[in-house]
């Protein structure tokens, strides 16, 4: 087997674009399936969060951070490690309430968006919802441990 | 042999960058169609999943190679630089009967290692293997090649991949 120069980056590419299409395969089946958007993204943060919680045991056994102090200290990780580890891109941190409980994570080249249009009879639909759910179910579980830690 | 799968169980399938997220997305829409119980629409719902994205893969990835030979040549570069490409492994063995019939075996395939390797979910592999079956018909399907897909397992994480070339 010859291993060509671009080889490396040629493969990344193409498991990305792999990724990107299959998630796109599968919003087209759930809109198939279910007649109206709001359904559609339910499923899709349904999904998104049994992906979460099993994600979050293989994020922290290859990242190796460790406990986060606070929910600053969550979001820097959630946007510099994670997604950079999972998906390749570090969404900037923004619109912090005033309590310091709810951030916003902006996404600027979301892979899960190459090659996506949405008609307009989708308005409604949260394409990217399945992120949401992810993130949900892995932080949930954290919670979870930290609490278990602290009793 | 196929039998019917049933049942749910949680895969866990991690492997290096977005591998594990898709992989693991495979893993959410399943727990979604166990609850209609339909598992043979299921199957279909999925082979139909991976045609359309073998379709589309297949255009990015081949539009700069040089034109295939013939169909063996197609078959080969499906088990070296497609599998190699999605799967990070070649094709272990290719078999054909030069007559249309293929078999591509794959002995340690990538969705398949995390599980068990015993007996136990053997029955519920087709459901990971079903979008891979796609993935090879809409492949083959954007190269002019129309085609069925079926997959066993015999022992896991082994599995082999029949293509059945249909003359027009």
């Amino acid at each position: 087997m010859s291993r060509q120069a671009n080889r490396g980056t040629e493969s990344k590419k193409m498991s990305s674009e792999l990724f990107t299409l299959t998630y796109g395969a599968l919003v087209t089946q759930l809109c198939k399936d279910y007649e109206n958007d709001e359904d559609v993204n339910k499923q899709l943060d349904k999904m998104g969060y049994n992906i979460g919680v099993r994600l979050i045991e293989d994020f922290l056994a290859r990242s190796n951070v460790g406990r986060c102090h606070d929910f600053r200290e969550t979001a820097d990780v959630i946007a510099k490690v994670a997604f950079k580890m999972y998906l390749g891109i570090t969404p900037s941190i923004t619109n912090w309430s005033p309590a310091g409980d709810e951030f916003s994570l902006i996404l600027e080249n979301n892979p899960l968006v190459d090659f996506v249009e949405l008609p307009d009879n989708h308005s409604s639909l949260i394409y990217s919802n399945l992120l949401c759910g992810v993130l949900r179910g892995a932080l949930e579980m954290i919670r979870k441990l930290r609490y278990a830690a602290n009793a | 042999m196929k039998s019917p799968p049933d049942g749910r169980f949680p895969p866990r399938l991690a492997a290096g960058g977005c591998a594990p997220l898709l992989a693991q997305s495979r893993g959410g829409f399943e727990s979604l169609w166990v609850l209609q119980d339909e598992n043979g629409r299921c199957i279909t719902k999925l082979e139909n999943m991976g045609f359309r994205v073998g379709q589309g893969l297949i255009e990015r990835f081949t539009k700069d190679t040089a034109r295939f030979k013939d169909e063996l040549d197609i078959m080969k570069f499906i088990c070296k630089d497609f599998w190699t490409t999605v799967f990070k492994k070649q094709i272990d063995n290719l078999r054909t009967n030069h007559q249309g019939i293929y078999v591509l075996q794959d002995n340690k395939f990538r969705l398949l290692t995390q599980m068990s390797a015993g007996k136990q979910y053997l029955e519920h592999a087709s459901k990971y293997l079903a979008f891979t079956c796609g993935l090879i018909r809409g492949g083959l399907s954007n190269l002019g090649i129309k085609s069925i897909v079926t997959a066993e397992v015999s022992s896991m994480p082994a599995c082999k991949f029949q293509v059945m070339i249909q003359k027009l």
